[in-house]
């Protein structure tokens, strides 16, 4: 064999292969089942998205273990958006009309998940966010089709500000992805920490583009205006990037930092013995977690998968275990029946019980506020403490203000 | 003062990696021509592979020996690559290598997932390069300093190795005009294999030396491959020297102009390129290309309008496309409205780039507007769904006329790349310009009238446009205005000397071809019901070019088929697996093997080859077309 003909048979057995698999994922129809769609973003994020999709398929296991949703069986068709809203409402469609399932649920991205859920206000489906952040979703464009799981960008926002009061620093400087995400994460931090400490100064932002960042000059340009304090957005490979240029060249020293997500397993573990300590931060100390609802999510994840649960298992395996108490309690899967059951709807979750505002249909999940430090060469958030969602929503008054009228 | 000292450093630090990189790309286009769109695959790879032999290896010699073992590795990848994939594809159209190059662009991307797992990887530091030395109260990364002075050092290797070797003698000849050194009597399957095994490892050089800066993720090869593009161009294509210096200014106006404006890294680079290539049409460094001896539609056959069977036959086909929703579901209505946008789409490139010999590497941008200029309307005017079709797409004719006006004073790559740098332009102004366009959260609601809602009767709609605008492309490649673009395609000197204004003629022809991605971009947003910055992004100008160069460059139609069968395959794979890039990949690589003149274009040789004696019908001389000028 030539090694040309090596390399198409290769190609051809990829191909072949592809096209398996996707034979198999094509499930015959049945009654007794109650199919739900999911969209994520698979192949673009899959750092994310492997831990996520073992969150729900436990969560999916465990629903039918317990008797599926009112004796039928619950299914979930999983469809890759590719990290493109045009994909997304592609297989929205898809899942929505070739598919027949009675809600859509997932996404990440901001602009992904506000594509859907638009899509779902036009096309009267019900759609249960998981991870999108941007306060959009269910605030300035929210609709009543539309739930979301994860506390959203100004909860994350309220929650750091309040520990960021605590601190002696005035001179303030921050550095954020260039796209929607920072730029709402810093506008709600500046807002909210200015309205506790109106002694606070802004000195300085950076805003390298999302994936981009050129860490070296942006470390510098913030070490320049000297600030007592830093607050970072940045996540992922920015990340990484930021802090070893940071450590290098000793921006951190004698400075408090405030960071959105860097707490969470998918963001801190790739830092290793880099992890820069006593960051303020969101995230998921999965392993300092002691309540009884979280102990039984760990064991079964662990038993199931041999591998530890990031921030993204506990969103999979929460929004399925969500979908399914909503299905239950409506008994039914038409769309305003959904919704109607959806809204105040109380539902245990690894973090406790959560409930989804009927103002927002925002949820109450919270998210671990604590410090970064290193141990045994890893990065780890120690004094942590668990913050309700509840605490730290928009008031009612500024919902009303605020989201559009159905 | 030292504060702008450091950052000059650091500036100079950033260079150095871009450079490295930037210059095997250079090389490699330099002497194949290849538009080697797997480069950023390459550096991406070298770091992949770095991080695992600096974990298993110990010590500094273990360290440096990884970095350099990983970039021979992937040089011999690189090699094999050449001589497997790319040997077979040099005599296709031009620009096709770079679908052969994308479609492994998109397989190393699952593969390196698969290989090493989803998560971001920390390199180990280079060991006794961690810390930072003070410079005046300012902290200097060591690491750094290294790779200040490695660029230089490889800058000035390469230079010894141009102008003091026999290789190098041939590589400069060969860039300069390689079928002269082929004439010569010189293997060029070697020289080829060579120049793209060094082009290889500068590459994966730079993306191993990343890793103790980095971390090593799947996305590593997106992020540096289009700055790469550019940092080459803009210092002159198949320049080391300008290359180098493009780095240099490219990392220092990005190191202090965040100072000034933190958001400008966003847009700078292309906003470098548009400057430099409107005052120096060849980059910095670059030369004028010598006029080429082949014509550009050298393997052309002479076009033909379709004759009175080939019509009917088309005619068939439309009115089985359009029985569809008589058998179809719901979704494969919607499906089937989105590939015939796509169809508009990559026709109207397909006309600058086929007819008008034009290969624009940011078509997108005029989609991008069309799309915008429908939602402006529906939503800040409330227009009615009519007037935002037939207006919207006024906004792609703007800025195809505006953009063009630049654009076709240049020719080639460059012209493709200040294309790009203009798409680039248009999507960082739907990005920032939040109060306008929403930025990245787009404008939401863009839902078609009632009378076209269900998805039947908007499939009807969109095939409609796209049979009307793709007839209407046909005649105006048999038009007179059609023949006196071929002319400036296949000599401009010529069709200067009998009285034809080339660039006024490719301007109109570009407008033309940004008007009807308006009228796509247009549909497409009515598809969607929402306009996101994306749909004037990179990645769809990309696609753009793939259907155009699957269906044939080469053809009138081509790209028709081309879009259909792209666009059908990606959204089937990324509905039914995980590893859509990787079998779509695999799919493309398959096709630049088989279809080595795009899909239609071999067809079509079979057909003139009498291989297809069904469809024979009687040209004359038409496999005689390979003659010279």
């Amino acid at each position: 064999m030539r090694p040309g003909n090596l390399l198409l048979s290769g190609c051809l057995a990829v191909v072949m292969a592809g096209m398996a698999t996707a034979a198999t994922t094509t499930s015959a129809l049945a009654q007794s089942e109650i199919k739900i769609g999911e969209i994520n973003s698979y192949s673009a994020l899959p750092s994310f998205t492997e831990p996520y999709r073992k969150g729900w398929q436990l969560a999916v296991e465990e629903v039918n273990a317990a008797g599926g949703i009112n004796g039928k069986k619950l299914v979930v068709i999983s469809k890759d958006d590719n990290g493109k809203p045009a994909d997304a409402v592609t297989a929205a469609n898809e899942l929505v009309s070739s598919d027949g399932v009675v809600m859509i649920s997932g996404t990440f991205f901001s602009n992904i998940g506000l594509a859907v859920s638009d899509f779902a206000k036009q096309k009267k489906v019900f759609f249960l966010a998981g991870e999108p952040l941007t306060d959009a979703v269910t605030m300035s464009k929210g609709n009543r089709y539309t739930f979301r799981l994860r506390p959203s960008n100004y909860m994350q926002a309220a929650m750091l500000a309040d520990e960021a009061a605590k601190l002696p620093a005035k001179r303030w400087a921050t550095v954020a992805p260039n796209y929607e995400y920072g730029q709402s994460a810093v506008a709600v931090f500046k807002e909210l920490l200015s309205k506790k400490r109106p002694d606070i100064q802004w000195v300085g932002e950076q805003w390298p583009p999302q994936g981009k960042i050129d860490a070296g000059p942006v470390v510098q340009a913030l070490a320049a205006v000297n600030p007592e304090a830093i607050l970072n957005v940045e996540f992922g490979p920015d990340l990484v990037k930021f802090v070893r240029e940071g450590n290098t060249r000793g921006l951190f020293k004698g400075k408090s930092v405030v960071s959105f997500l860097t707490g969470e397993p998918e963001y801190l573990d790739p830092l290793k013995d880099e992890t820069p300590e006593g960051w303020i931060v969101t995230g998921y100390p999965w392993y300092d977690i002691k309540t009884a609802d979280h102990d039984k999510f760990l064991k079964a994840y662990q038993a199931k998968f041999n591998d530890y649960p990031r921030l993204g298992s506990v969103v999979g395996y929460e929004l399925i275990k969500s979908a399914a108490a909503i299905l239950a309690k409506a008994n039914s899967t038409e769309t305003d029946k959904l919704i109607a059951a959806a809204e105040g709807i109380k539902l245990g979750s690894p973090f406790g019980e959560i409930t989804f505002r009927k103002s927002d249909h925002q949820a109450t999940l919270g998210a671990f506020v604590g410090k970064t430090a290193v141990k045994d060469g890893k990065g780890v958030m120690v004094d942590s403490a668990y913050r309700d969602g509840a605490n730290f929503m928009p008031s009612e008054a500024e919902v009303e203000k605020v989201r559009p009228k159905d | 003062m030292s504060f702008y000292v450091v950052q000059f450093l650091t500036g100079l630090a950033s260079a150095a990696s871009l450079f490295l990189v930037a210059s095997g790309l250079s090389i490699i286009f330099g002497v194949t021509r290849i538009v080697n769109f797997a480069h950023g695959a390459f550096y991406m790879l070298g770091a992949y592979l770095a991080f695992s032999l600096t974990e298993r290896l110990s010590g500094t010699l273990g360290f440096w020996g990884g970095i350099v073992g990983a970039a021979l590795i992937v040089a011999l990848i690189g090699v094999v690559v050449e001589m497997v994939l790319l040997r077979r594809i040099y005599r296709s159209p031009e620009l096709f290598q770079l679908l052969a190059t994308f479609g492994l662009t998109l397989m190393v991307e699952d593969l390196v997932v698969l290989i090493w797992g989803p998560d971001d990887l920390l390199g180990r530091r280079a060991p006794g390069l961690r810390g930072a030395v003070d410079f005046f109260g300012q902290a200097v990364p060591t690491y750094d300093i290294l790779l200040i002075v490695l660029g230089p050092v490889v800058l000035g290797a390469l230079w010894l190795l141009f102008r003091r070797t026999r290789w190098g003698v041939l590589v400069r000849a060969a860039t300069q005009d390689r079928d002269m050194v082929a004439a010569l009597g010189v293997n060029q399957k070697w020289l080829f294999t060579s120049v793209f095994a060094l082009g290889v490892f500068l590459a994966a050089l730079g993306g191993a030396l990343q890793i103790p800066r980095d971390a090593v993720n799947h996305t590593m090869d997106l992020r540096i491959i289009v700055d790469v593009f550019v940092v080459v161009v803009i210092g002159g294509l198949g320049s080391i020297t300008g290359a180098f210096v493009a780095a240099v200014l490219v990392s220092e106006l990005n190191a202090f102009g965040i100072l000034i404006f933190p958001k400008i890294s966003i847009i700078l680079v292309f906003l470098v390129m548009a400057i430099v290539l409107i005052v120096r049409p060849w980059g910095l460094f670059g030369k004028p290309e010598a006029a080429a001896r082949q014509t550009p539609g050298l393997s052309v056959r002479p076009w033909q309008p379709l004759s009175f069977n080939e019509r009917l036959a088309c005619v068939g086909a439309l009115i089985v496309a359009a029985a569809l929703p008589l058998l179809g579901s719901n979704y494969a209505l919607i499906v089937g409205a989105e590939i015939a946008i796509f169809v508009i789409f990559a026709a109207s490139l397909h006309f600058l780039m086929s007819v008008g010999g034009l290969a624009s590497f940011g078509h997108a941008a005029y989609f991008g507007l069309g799309t915008y200029g429908v939602a402006f309307l529906a939503k800040f005017l409330g227009f009615p769904m009519i007037a935002c079709l037939l207006l919207g797409p006024v906004l792609g004719l703007l800025g195809a006329m505006l953009f063009g006006w630049f654009a076709v004073q240049l020719s080639g790559v460059y012209f493709a790349m200040l294309t790009l740098a203009f798409a680039q332009i248009v999507w960082s102004i739907a990005f920032q310009w939040v109060e306008v366009t929403g930025g990245d959260n787009g404008i939401l609601g863009v839902w078609p009238a009632a009378f076209v809602a269900t998805p039947a009767r908007f499939y009807w709609l969109a095939l409609f446009v796209t049979a009307v605008s793709v007839t209407l492309l046909r005649v105006l490649v048999f038009s007179p205005f059609g023949y006196a673009l071929r002319a400036t395609r296949d000599s401009g000197l010529r069709s200067e000397a009998i009285g034809l204004n080339s660039k006024r003629i490719q301007w109109t022809a570009f407008v033309i071809a940004g008007t009807f991605a308006g009228i796509s971009g247009a549909l497409f947003a009515y598809l969607k019901g929402s306009v996101f910055p994306d749909n004037a992004g990179i990645a769809l100008s990309v696609d753009s070019l793939v259907m155009v160069l699957l269906g044939g460059v080469e053809t009138v139609s081509g790209a028709v088929i081309g879009a259909i069968v792209y666009k059908a395959l990606s959204i089937w794979l990324v509905s039914y697996t995980d590893l859509s890039k990787l079998v779509l990949g695999g799919f493309i690589v398959l096709i630049v093997v088989a279809f080595p003149k795009g899909i239609v274009g071999t067809f079509g040789s079979l057909v003139d080859n009498g291989r297809l004696p069904f469809f024979k019908r009687a040209l004359p001389g038409a496999s005689q077309a390979e003659g010279a000028e």
